[in-house]
């Protein structure tokens, strides 16, 4: 059903070609690239296919790009042979999302790689310059050293230093200090002290000590970069995946599928049964049924004829409708929904990280100390010059080399962890929120519950009549069939079996007419009354064939590890309500199945917003977990927030982390990570003060040399370097 | 001490070549798919060159 519908739906591919010097490249996300033996597959069959002149599988981002020679671009055919191969793809535009993003790896790495360049080299230098201390190397060796150093570390410092510099003087012009002043302070007070110290003919330069700074806080940003990365690439993929289309009529009459910006107020757009309305519009023709549970969470159907209005986001559920749109897609219910969400982000962009936090506290400490410390030396008689040396040599050696590189470097590992559990982050911050959340609120429908139906009656049915109406089913293209037609087995649709718009589907066999569809329909309203008691959360489906009549109550089975979720969460001292915008009943049901204790029903997107502010005003830390159109901004008002993957783009570009699995206990797993991870960034940020602790006295004191500070920044380094790969091991039930 | 006029340029210059063929690399886009490469070694043919970079996009 799924895979049908997304093959009806295929769009405009030569919209995705563009043009190289040897002819046309498509960029195609694939589902089901799992390893390289599916990786070799695809590139052999793809080349065997007309026209292609190569092909290149990306096995970690799952995205292929192939070139066909000039005038031979047939990239349907490519989505096709995919399709056979088992590999669904949809076509991508990298330009969109992804350049950016690798340009800017693409200048760390190389910023990176001059770095460590100009490190391993200078440092051969200094070495040699410390052990001629001791054997004696005269003078002018001594300053020749000096200067090649100065003449790798000053170009090296303005190429590979500018990630720290741009960000210090952004911070500067937003009058904000973050950490990278102090850093930039420091690489160019030592860099600027070292040269007036080669001029002088000193014995000591600091050239080592900056550039192998830059050097360690590159590989803290590289980490970063490269998690963001990944992040980006699999929400892309999943983006490219749900690309909101349309089908519009063109001015000669005939349908054509665009992007849903290319629609405009007066377009008369076709929505098949089972595809998703794209924009606010009135019905012109056909009648047929709504699904709203998306954007206001309500599950009951909605029917609609010529004349009424529908919303962008609504799923068409039983006949082909045609629309005049009304509103420009900016500002259709999804547009409101999206500015809903613009204020409530707004809230939460006012969170200060943690290293932020650190930034604040750490430049007024450590330069106070530096200025005590030339004055003292200067009240003590020692010449201003020596003293301000001094002064340069405790802002260097307490550069925070550790604290750059401590939180990036727990993230990092912390995030990897996740993803191999199927969880995904957006942005690292949102570890820091999670591991401080101390109550839940999840949405019900697609969250608690599967995004597909199943018949909660089973046991009821005949199998005869399952088997008849399971047929039947494979015809509707209605999302409850769906969840019938899952028994149809063998069996063939019944060739003459047609699909009445809004009521259900009809068919002869023997004889007898066979009939699927609402109560009303197949005349069972009094049956479906009583079965409405027995399943209150549940929609009913009718089925005759002559008199008999078979009744299936059609529900959205619980996700296998809801209540156990629930009761881990509530362990974890996370008290969890449930908010939904479904009927009270229908809610309250799914409480007490779920043992949860508190719930609110027919709430409005609005309302969900309002109760989470209103748990943060009471002083709590909320963490929601939802799916829908209607969660999106109550996501993003959260202080941190949690999709699953089958949820709506707009929540999930919301949340700050997306399971990927159909496991709901992935959330809990993302908890106790969190934990961890702020735990440990705690402590390396404990490390860094008792290093300072340490190092300061002996700067303050003038036994600094470089070769003391090389040794401590680069062992400090390495020390919480070494602990934030203790990230990596999550604690707890595995399920 | 005279042989550092030769020694010290010869470490610079290999040590400048090693940074030039690590540019090359991020240049030819081959730190683009990791995961992949691990694998790529291991199989028999050899498969098609990874696509040129994008002019639009490579410039930056």
């Amino acid at each position: 059903m799924m895979h049908a519908d997304i093959m009806s739906l295929s769009p405009d591919l030569d919209a995705f070609l563009r043009p190289t010097p040897e002819g046309a490249r498509i960029d195609l996300a694939v589902e089901g690239i799992r390893c390289a033996g599916c990786m070799a597959t695809i590139e052999r069959e793809m080349l065997g296919l007309s026209g292609v002149t190569s092909v290149r599988v990306n096995l970690a981002d799952k995205r292929l790009s192939v070139t066909f020679g000039p005038g031979k671009s047939d990239p349907a055919g490519v989505v096709r042979h995919l399709a056979t191969l088992g590999f669904r793809a949809w076509p991508f535009s990298p330009h969109l999302v992804g350049e950016a993003i690798s340009a800017e790896g693409r200048r760390l790495m190389r910023a990176l790689g001059v770095a460590g360049f100009a490190a391993m080299n200078i440092m051969l230098l200094s070495v040699a310059v410390w052990s001629g201390h001791e054997t004696g190397l005269d003078a002018t060796t001594r300053d020749m050293f000096h200067w090649i150093s100065a003449l790798i570390a000053l170009p090296t410092a303005a190429y590979s230093g500018r990630p720290f510099f741009d960000s210090a003087i952004r911070a500067l012009r937003a009058r904000r200090v973050n950490m990278d002043v102090p850093i930039t302070l420091g690489i160019c007070l030592a860099l600027g002290m070292s040269v007036v110290e080669v001029l002088r003919h000193g014995e000591h330069a600091y050239f080592d000590g900056a550039v192998m700074l830059i050097f360690f806080l590159l590989i803290g940003r590289v980490l970063e970069h490269l998690m963001q990365r990944r992040t980006r690439a699999v929400a892309a993929n999943l983006a490219a995946l749900r690309a909101e289309r349309a089908t519009k009529r063109l001015p000669d009459g005939t349908w054509r599928e665009v992007p849903i910006d290319m629609v405009e107020p007066g377009d008369i757009v076709l929505v098949k049964a089972g595809e998703r309305i794209s924009a606010d519009g009135m019905v012109e023709t056909g009648i047929s049924d709504l699904d709203q549970s998306l954007v206001t969470g309500e599950t009951a159907h909605r029917a609609v004829k010529a004349g009424e209005m529908v919303h962008a986001g609504t799923l068409n559920l039983s006949g082909a409708l045609t629309l005049r749109v009304l509103r420009p897609h900016d500002s259709t219910l999804l547009a409101d929904i999206e500015r809903l969400l613009a204020r409530a982000s707004e809230v939460r962009g006012a969170y200060v990280r943690l290293a932020d936090r650190a930034a604040r506290l750490y430049p007024p400490l450590v330069h106070s100390v530096a200025l005590l410390a030339f004055l003292g030396w200067m009240l003590a008689g020692l010449g201003w010059h020596d003293a301000l040396v001094i002064a340069i040599t405790v802002l260097i050696i307490t550069c925070p080399c550790a604290l750059g590189l401590a939180i990036p470097a727990v993230q990092v590992v912390a995030a990897g962890a996740l993803f191999r559990r199927g969880v995904l982050i957006h942005g690292g911050d949102a570890l820091e929120r999670l591991a401080e959340t101390d109550c839940a609120v999840l949405d019900k429908t697609g969250t608690l519950t599967l995004p597909a139906a199943e018949i909660a009656n089973l046991a009821d049915i005949a199998p005869a009549a399952l088997a008849l109406a399971a047929r039947l089913a494979l015809t509707s293209r209605h999302p409850l069939a769906a969840a019938i037609a899952a028994y149809a087995g063998k069996g063939d649709p019944f060739p003459n079996a047609r699909e009445i718009p809004g009521q259900g589907v009809a068919a002869c066999q023997a004889g007898k007419v066979l009939q699927l569809g609402s109560p009303v329909f197949c005349d069972a309203q009094d049956e479906a009354a009583e079965l409405v008691t027995i399943w209150p959360e549940a929609s009913i489906v009718a089925f005759r064939a002559g008199n008999e009549r078979v009744l299936f109550a059609i529900r959205q089975p619980y996700r296998e590890d809801a209540s156990d979720t629930v009761a881990r969460l509530e362990a974890l001292g996370l008290p969890v309500e449930l908010l939904s915008g479904d009927r009270s009943g229908v809610v309250a049901a799914a409480a007490a199945r779920t043992g949860i204790r508190e719930w609110r029903g027919d709430i409005l997107p609005g309302g969900k917003v309002q109760r989470l502010e209103s748990l943060k005003a009471a002083g709590r830390k909320p963490l929601m977990i939802g799916d829908g159109l209607n969660d999106a901004p109550a996501l993003a008002a959260a202080h941190a927030s949690m999709a699953p993957a089958s949820a709506v783009h707009l929540a999930q570009t919301q949340a700050d982390f997306l399971l990927l699995g159909g496991r709901l206990g992935a959330a809990v797993d993302a908890i106790a990570t969190a934990r961890k991870a702020r735990r440990l960034m705690l402590q390396n940020l404990w490390f860094s003060v008792l290093y300072n602790l340490v190092a300061v006295p002996i700067a303050v004191f003038g036994h600094a040399t470089p070769l003391v500070a090389a040794l401590a920044m680069s062992g400090s380094s390495v020390i919480v370097t070494l602990n934030a790969l203790r990230a990596a091991r999550i604690e707890g039930n595995s399920a | 001490m005279n042989v550092l006029v030769f020694l010290i340029p010869l470490a610079l210059g290999l040590g400048l070549l090693g940074l030039a063929a690590f540019w090359w690399s991020l240049g030819a886009r081959q730190y683009e798919d990791l995961d992949g490469a691990a694998w790529r070694v291991l199989m028999d043919d050899a498969g098609a060159d990874p696509p040129q970079p994008d002019t639009e996009a490579g410039t930056s």
